[in-house]
C-alpha cells in the first residue's frame, strides 16, 4: 500500500483527457460531462477524507462545514464586494485553514465516538450558521449570481473547459497527496493509526500530525467549494447539511477508505448514483444510500478497491 | 440536492416555539413580568430536557453494554411518535393500547437494528460500529419517509390542551406527562438494574464483558436487550413529546445530537448524570432561544456539547478512569 503503481495513474489521467471526447460523440451519455464536474469536485474533498480517515484513522462527520465555508467565501466576495475570483478562492482556503486549525486543535484530542460527534456538532452548526446570518449568506434562499471562472482572458464557461480545470486540481491534488502518503509523514499517519502509544514512543508528534491532516483535507474541501459554487453560479445552505457530511462519509466508504483510489471510485460512483442513477428511485434514495452504506460496512470493510483481494483469496482456497 | 437529513428550525418545530405563540396570545390579555417570563421559560426547558434526558439514558444503556454509541437513537422517538399516531390517530385504538403497541413495536426495530447492523460486522472497530448505526439511521428515517411522509403530525394530548397558570407561567398539562414519564423511566431502570437478575447481568457487562461472559452471562443477549430497552424508552419520549413538539420523519438525527450532548456533559455511562445533562441542556435550550436568538434554537445544545467534549469529556458525573479504560 506504501507505493503507488504509476501506470493505473497514467491510464486513469488518458481516460480523464478523453472523456468529454467520448461522451461528446454518444448521445446518450453526452450529459456525463457534467456530472463527471461534480464528481471531480467531490472527489477533491474525499482524496484529503481518504488521507484523514483511511490513513489516519480520524474520523470527521463535519466536512460539508469546510466545503461550504469554501463555497459562501468565494460567493460572498465575489457576489456582495466584486472581487476577482481566484483570490476569493485562495481567502476561502486561509479561512477554512484557520477554522479548522481552531476547531481541530481540541477536536483531534478526542477519540472515538467522541471526536464523530464533535465534529459532526460543528458541521450542524456551520450549516445554521448559512442559514441563519442572512445579511452575509442570502439565508436559506441561497445567493444567486456568484461569477464564473476566467483565467488570463481565457474562460472557463462550457461544461468541458470547466472539466479540464476541476480535474486539473484533481490531479494536482492526487499526486501532492500520493507523495504524502509516501512520505515520512505517510508513514506517521500510518503508525498514528495502528497505535499512538506506539507512534508517540517513536517520536511522532502525533497531535501535530493529525491536525496537519485535517487542516489539509479542510483546505481541499473548501477549494471544492469554491470551485462547486463558481460553477453553479447558485448555493444554498441544503447543500452542506449534515447528509452531505454522511454522503462523504459513504463516498469514502463505498471506495474503500485505506486507499486513495478508493477516494475516486467513491466519489464517482455515488455523484453518478445521485445525480443519474437514483432518480429512478425518487423517494426511497436516502434508504438506498443507506443501504449501501451498511452492506459496504458489513460485507465489503475495505470497501470496492478491496474487492480484487477477496477474489483473489477465494481462489487460493 | 435533496437535503433530507435538514436540520432546520422549522416554524412549528419544538414546544419553545408553541409557547412563544402562548406568550404572544397571553400578552394581549394581560402583561407579563420579567420573572414569570423566566419561570416559562424554565418550564418548558425542563420540559425539552427530559426528552433528551430519556434520549440520553437510552444511549447510556447501549454504551453501557457495548461501548457503542447507537447513532440511531433519535430515530426510536422519531418512530414512537409516528406509529403513535397511526395507532391512536389514524386506526383509533385506545391511548394506553395504542401506547403499549407503540412501544412493543419500536423495541422490536431496536432488536432488528442489532441484529442486522451490528451483529453482522465481522471485526467491529470504533469507525465501522458509527458508520453502521449511521447507516441503520438512515435507513429508518428513509423509511419512515416513505410511510409518512414529510408531514408534521399530531397527536391529541393525554389529558386536555387546557394549561394551568403558575406564577404567571402557562404549563400544559402533557408538559407534566413528560416529565412524570421521564420520573417512572428513572426509578424503573434504577430498580431494573440493581435488584433483577438480568439487570445485574446487564451492568456486569457493562464493567468487564469478558469477565461476565465467564460467569456464564450470555453477553450477545445482553447486547440485543440492551437494544431493545434503549429503543422502547425511546418509543416512549417520541410519545409523550408528540403532542406538544409534533413530529417528522426527519427529527431523528438532531435529537440524538443533543441526547447525546445531555449524555456527555452528564458524564458518559452515568444514568443520574443523563438526567441532569438532559435538563441543563434543555434549559439552555429554552432560554437561548428566548432571550438570545430564536433561529439559533438548536445551535445551543451543539455548543454546549462542544464546549464539554473540548474542556471536559468526561462530563459532570462521569468518573475519568472509565473514560480512560473504555476500549477507545
Amino acid at each position: 500500500m506504501l507505493r503507488i503503481a504509476k501506470l493505473p495513474i497514467a491510464v486513469f489521467t488518458v481516460l480523464i483527457i478523453i472523456f468529454p471526447w467520448v461522451a461528446r460523440e454518444i448521445s446518450a451519455i453526452s450529459h456525463y460531462t457534467d456530472i463527471m464536474v461534480f464528481a471531480g469536485i467531490y472527489c477533491l474533498i474525499t482524496i484529503g477524507l481518504s488521507l484523514l480517515m483511511g490513513y489516519a484513522g480520524q474520523i470527521s462527520i463535519g466536512h460539508a462545514a469546510f466545503f461550504g465555508i469554501g463555497a459562501y467565501v468565494s460567493a460572498i466576495l465575489t457576489v456582495r464586494y466584486g472581487l476577482n475570483p481566484w483570490p476569493c478562492m485562495l481567502i476561502g482556503m486561509i479561512v477554512t485553514a484557520v477554522v479548522a486549525i481552531l476547531v481541530g486543535t481540541p477536536s483531534l484530542k478526542l477519540k472515538g465516538h467522541y471526536l464523530a460527534m464533535a465534529t459532526l456538532a460543528f458541521g450542524v452548526i456551520i450549516y445554521i450558521i448559512f442559514n441563519e446570518e442572512v445579511e452575509w449568506t442570502g439565508g436559506p434562499d441561497g445567493m444567486p449570481g456568484i461569477p464564473g471562472l476566467s483565467l488570463f482572458g481565457f474562460e472557463f464557461d462550457s461544461v468541458v473547459r470547466y472539466f479540464y480545470l476541476v480535474w486539473g486540481f484533481v490531479f494536482a491534488a492526487f499526486i501532492f497527496t500520493i507523495n504524502v502518503i509516501q512520505s515520512g509523514t505517510g508513514r506517521a499517519l500510518r503508525a498514528i493509526h495502528a497505535s499512538e502509544p506506539a507512534a508517540s514512543a517513536m517520536g511522532v508528534d502525533i497531535s501535530r500530525f493529525k491536525i496537519m491532516v485535517f487542516v489539509y483535507s479542510a483546505i481541499l474541501a473548501s477549494l471544492a467549494g469554491s470551485l462547486y459554487a463558481h460553477y453553479l453560479n447558485f448555493i444554498n445552505p441544503s447543500t452542506f447539511d449534515l447528509f452531505f457530511s454522511i454522503k462523504l462519509l459513504i463516498m469514502i466508504a463505498l471506495g474503500g477508505m485505506h486507499n486513495i483510489w478508493g477516494a475516486i471510485i467513491g466519489a464517482g460512483l455515488i455523484t453518478f448514483l445521485s445525480y443519474e442513477w437514483l432518480y429512478y428511485f425518487e423517494e426511497l434514495e436516502v434508504v438506498v444510500y443507506g443501504a449501501i452504506l451498511l452492506i459496504v460496512t458489513i460485507f465489503l470493510p475495505h470497501g470496492l478497491v478491496g474487492v480484487p483481494g477477496i477474489i483473489r483469496s477465494w481462489f487460493r482456497s | 440536492m435533496t437535503d433530507p437529513f435538514n436540520c432546520m428550525p422549522k416554524i412549528c418545530e419544538g414546544g419553545v416555539f408553541a409557547i412563544l405563540t402562548f406568550l404572544i396570545q397571553y400578552r394581549q390579555m394581560e402583561t407579563i413580568t420579567l420573572e414569570s417570563q423566566l419561570f416559562q421559560y424554565l418550564i418548558t426547558g425542563v420540559t425539552v430536557g427530559s426528552t433528551y434526558a430519556i434520549v440520553a439514558i437510552g444511549f447510556n444503556i447501549i454504551y453501557g453494554v457495548t461501548e457503542i454509541i447507537n447513532f440511531a437513537q433519535g430515530e426510536f422517538v422519531m418512530l414512537g411518535g409516528l406509529i403513535m399516531v397511526s395507532f391512536h390517530v389514524a386506526l383509533g385504538l385506545p391511548l394506553i393500547l395504542a401506547f403499549l403497541a407503540t412501544v412493543t413495536l419500536v423495541t422490536l426495530v431496536g432488536m432488528l437494528l442489532d441484529r442486522l447492523a451490528i451483529r453482522p460486522i465481522r471485526r467491529p472497530s470504533v469507525l465501522t460500529l458509527i458508520i453502521a448505526t449511521i447507516a441503520a439511521s438512515i435507513i429508518i428515517k428513509g423509511a419512515a419517509m416513505l410511510i409518512w411522509g414529510k408531514d408534521f403530525f399530531d397527536l391529541p394530548a393525554f389529558s386536555g390542551r387546557n394549561p394551568i397558570t403558575v406564577l404567571g407561567a402557562v404549563i400544559q398539562p402533557q408538559y407534566l406527562w413528560v416529565i412524570g414519564f421521564l420520573i417512572i423511566i428513572v426509578v424503573i431502570l434504577t430498580i431494573f438494574f440493581n435488584k433483577t437478575i438480568i439487570g445485574k447481568a446487564m451492568s456486569a457487562c457493562a464493567d468487564n464483558a469478558d469477565a461476565a461472559s465467564l460467569a456464564g452471562i450470555n453477553v450477545k443477549r445482553m447486547i440485543l436487550l440492551s437494544f431493545a430497552l434503549s429503543a422502547g424508552i425511546g418509543a416512549v419520549a417520541g410519545i409523550t413529546v408528540t403532542p406538544i413538539s409534533l413530529m417528522e420523519y426527519d427529527r431523528g438525527a438532531m435529537l440524538a445530537v443533543k441526547g447525546f450532548g445531555a449524555a456527555v456533559l452528564g458524564g458518559l455511562g452515568s444514568f443520574p448524570g443523563a438526567v441532569i445533562g438532559g435538563l441543563i441542556i434543555g434549559t439552555i435550550e429554552s432560554f437561548g432561544t428566548g432571550l438570545i436568538h430564536s433561529g439559533y434554537k438548536d445551535a445551543f445544545a451543539l455548543i454546549v456539547l462542544m464546549v464539554v467534549l473540548f474542556i471536559k469529556p468526561s462530563g459532570l458525573l462521569g468518573s475519568v478512569e472509565i473514560s480512560k479504560f473504555k476500549r477507545f
